[in-house]
């Protein structure tokens, strides 16, 4: 059998500027100008000191997104690529869809490629329906041709006839995106490169999108999917590859990497605060015995959504009664700093705890943390007390982004800690 | 039945890589090119309250304008043809030049989301940006037929030749568009640049007045500007047999244009490679 992609030993190296922190990746002419001058103007004034690079590197630092990343994929094989946020995986996707270059290594692919990294690149919200449908198709490669051809069926499977001449900017974010998949559900390359774009939609139209998925790759073509949808990666393909920290960690059946993942990842789905060097207080009446953090089915949990429901069950002994405890938690960015607080008695639990085990579960209906690390730290109190027990960083969670607004943002590109909150904008003049 | 298919078409990515597929790829998304310059087209008059009527006002307020400073108050020769033609025939190429350098130098940054998320030659996006200044230049066309018929005015053989002198006002267009597209990803200050050039431009070049009110001596050096070429071959052509091209000074800017082409591509092509690290 072909090989449709053979990736030897790919390497991304990205220049991260520590001084410039407020600055974007592009630069200013006058910023440059300015650097130029002040370099000059040392070499003058200390004319031996060699090297004018030395300053400078001194805030630029190399970040490596991947590292000697190499494997095959071969023809009419279905891949999934996994790994927490940051392992590289977005990277690499990018590389293959040749939106950038790698530093080092080679790839060749041999077929029509097809990347979809987001769904409905391109759409104007001026443009009709029937516009976008033809401007995304030729975006995605398609020719115009090929899109009339399959306009009725795409037109079908997004269910938006009546409102195919309605400017994209009138419909509802469920149409918006029903039709964005369905321009890109009809394409036929040989080699199709997914990123994340089963998270989109309601349930029915997501049941759809994978239907049509493993009809595509039924149809003997290579497809090549990130996804953190375990469920959409164990159905749809029949090899893993595990990503972790930019390099290859894993690469077999689809199975063994999804338990793979699920068990590396993070430090475990369920945390036993068992380390007493993690614990802070005097433990004069209570222990924190276990920290999980569990999805709406109370299945462990280690990503999740903005805007998904996230429980997190607190498991704890008491060695005498207590009348009046207070439970709660601090929701910890990955650098440490506090992003929230959450005490069981301020939504009303008040109860009396006897001696003994104890379970409480807190559930966040929808968790609004912009993507990233999270973690949270437990603590334990009498009230009016200080902390009987707390557990800094009992166990960590990550949150990646959605549509959460309606509006297609892009919060995933933004990675600062802290709580997404509802603004409304308006523009004055 | 896919196999025989599949290995006609095969890519290696490697770490600056001479793209043996781009001339391949520039013809094979040759429809996105159309597309993109329908879009443009398309939502710059579905956005306007006035619409196509903006392209007509602008380049007739000004050529009013400079009839009336250069031709009336200056008293500035005309090569005996009506003051306003003989403007107008420079607001064609100018208008074009200004209306595609603008489009151009900011079409990146504007398509910033498609280029991040799918690949496609970006050569495409500057392109379809100097075509949507093409239309705009049709309608002043009209405009200037309009025109030469209120004053009785008939143009000569060399109205022939203007495609030839259209396809020079492309060029430079779109070199200098190239150049600054590439320039604004990585120096946003560059927006800052593009009006100032675009305005500071329409005085340094013959718009207003024939480059022949320049003295014979300094006509080379004012040649060294390459829309003083462009414009000149415009009026040439239009205004019958009462212009003369300065042949030296014509070349030397066609020579200069191509220079600017030449090295916008090279240059684009090199900010291409890094496109999406740096927008």
């Amino acid at each position: 059998m072909n090989n449709a992609i053979t990736i030897d030993g790919i390497a991304k190296k990205y220049i991260l500027r520590h001084q410039m922190q407020k600055r974007a990746s592009y630069s200013s002419l006058r910023d440059v100008m300015a650097e130029t001058v002040q370099r000059w103007g040392k070499r003058v004034l200390h004319p031996l000191s060699s090297g004018r690079k030395t300053d400078l590197s001194s805030f630029q630092e190399d970040f490596w997104a991947l590292k000697d990343v190499s494997f095959n994929i071969a023809e009419g094989e279905r891949i999934g690529i996994i790994g927490r946020n940051g392992a590289g995986k977005s990277t690499l996707l990018k590389i293959l869809s040749r939106i950038t270059e790698p530093t080092e290594g080679e790839v060749t692919i041999q077929g029509r490629v097809a990347s979809l990294l987001e769904v409905g690149t391109g759409f104007h919200p001026e443009l009709t329906g029937r516009e976008n449908i033809y401007l995304n198709g030729a975006i995605l490669g398609m020719t115009k041709a090929e899109i009339s051809r399959k306009f009725d069926e795409i037109v079908d499977f997004a269910g938006v006839e009546r409102f195919l001449d309605t400017p994209v900017k009138r419909y509802s974010s469920g149409m918006h995106v029903r039709l964005a998949f369905a321009v890109a559900a009809h394409l036929e390359p040989e080699i199709l490169l997914v990123d994340e774009v089963l998270a989109v939609g309601d349930a029915e139209f997501q049941k759809k999108c994978l239907g049509k998925m493993k009809d595509v790759g039924s149809e003997g073509r290579t497809v090549l999917l990130v996804s953190h949808n375990m469920t959409a990666m164990s159905s749809l393909c029949s090899k893993i590859v595990v990503l972790n920290n930019g390099a290859v960690d894993f690469i077999g059946p689809t199975d063994e990497g999804i338990t793979r993942y699920l068990t590396s990842s993070g430090k475990g789905d369920t945390n036993i605060c068992a380390d007493l060097r993690n614990h802070y207080g005097a433990m004069l009446y209570s222990q924190l015995t276990k920290t999980e953090v569990l999805n709406e089915r109370d299945e462990p949990a280690t990503e999740f959504r903005m805007g998904d429901a996230v429980k997190f069950r607190i498991s704890f002994t008491l060695t005498e009664d207590i009348p009046n405890l207070e439970v709660g938690f601090h929701l910890l960015s990955v650098i440490g700093t506090q992003c929230g607080h959450f005490i069981g008695e301020w939504e009303g639990m008040r109860l009396m705890f006897s001696q003994g085990e104890h379970s409480i579960t807190c559930e966040i209906p929808h968790i609004h943390c912009f993507p990233g690390t999270y973690g949270i730290s437990p603590w334990l109190k009498r009230r009016g007390g200080g902390a009987d027990d707390q557990v800094d960083f009992a166990i960590e969670f990550s949150v990646v982004g959605s549509d959460l607004t309606g509006s297609n943002p892009d919060f995933d590109r933004y990675q600062f800690p802290g709580i997404y909150q509802k603004s409304n904008w308006r523009i004055e003049r | 039945m896919r196999n025989g298919f599949s290995s006609s078409y095969k890519v290696i990515i490697s770490p600056g890589r001479v793209e043996k597929n781009y001339w391949k790829d520039l013809w094979r998304y040759r429809e996105l090119f159309f597309f993109l310059a329908w879009r443009d087209i398309l939502v710059r008059y579905k956005q306007t309250a006035i619409g196509i009527a903006w392209s007509v006002i602008r380049p007739l307020l000004t050529m009013v304008a400079f009839t009336i400073i250069f031709g009336r108050l200056a008293k500035l020769p005309s090569e005996g043809v009506p003051y306003p033609i003989m403007v107008f025939a420079a607001m064609l190429p100018w208008q074009f030049f200004a209306n595609s350098l603008s489009e151009a130098s900011n079409s990146l940054i504007e398509n910033e989301k498609m280029l991040t998320k799918v690949y496609f030659p970006r050569l495409v996006v500057p392109a379809s940006s100097v075509i949507v200044g093409l239309l705009d230049f049709l309608i002043s066309f009209v405009i200037l037929a309009l025109l030469m018929f209120w004053y009785g005015f008939m143009p000569g053989w060399r109205m022939f030749s203007i495609p030839l002198f259209l396809v020079l006002a492309f060029t430079a267009s779109f070199g200098f568009g190239l150049w600054l597209a590439a320039l604004n990803v990585k120096y946003r200050d560059f927006r800052y640049v593009v009006p100032f050039i675009v305005q500071f431009g329409l005085y340094i070049s013959p718009v207003g007045f024939t480059s022949s009110i320049v003295p014979d001596k300094w006509r080379l050096l004012y040649s060294l500007n390459p829309m003083v070429g462009v414009i000149d071959g415009f009026r040439w052509a239009i205004l019958r047999g009462n212009t003369q091209l300065y042949w030296p000074g014509f070349l030397l800017s066609s020579a200069i244009t191509g220079v600017i082409l030449i090295s916008g591509f090279r240059y684009f092509r090199k900010t291409e490679k890094v496109l999406a690290d740096i927008i």
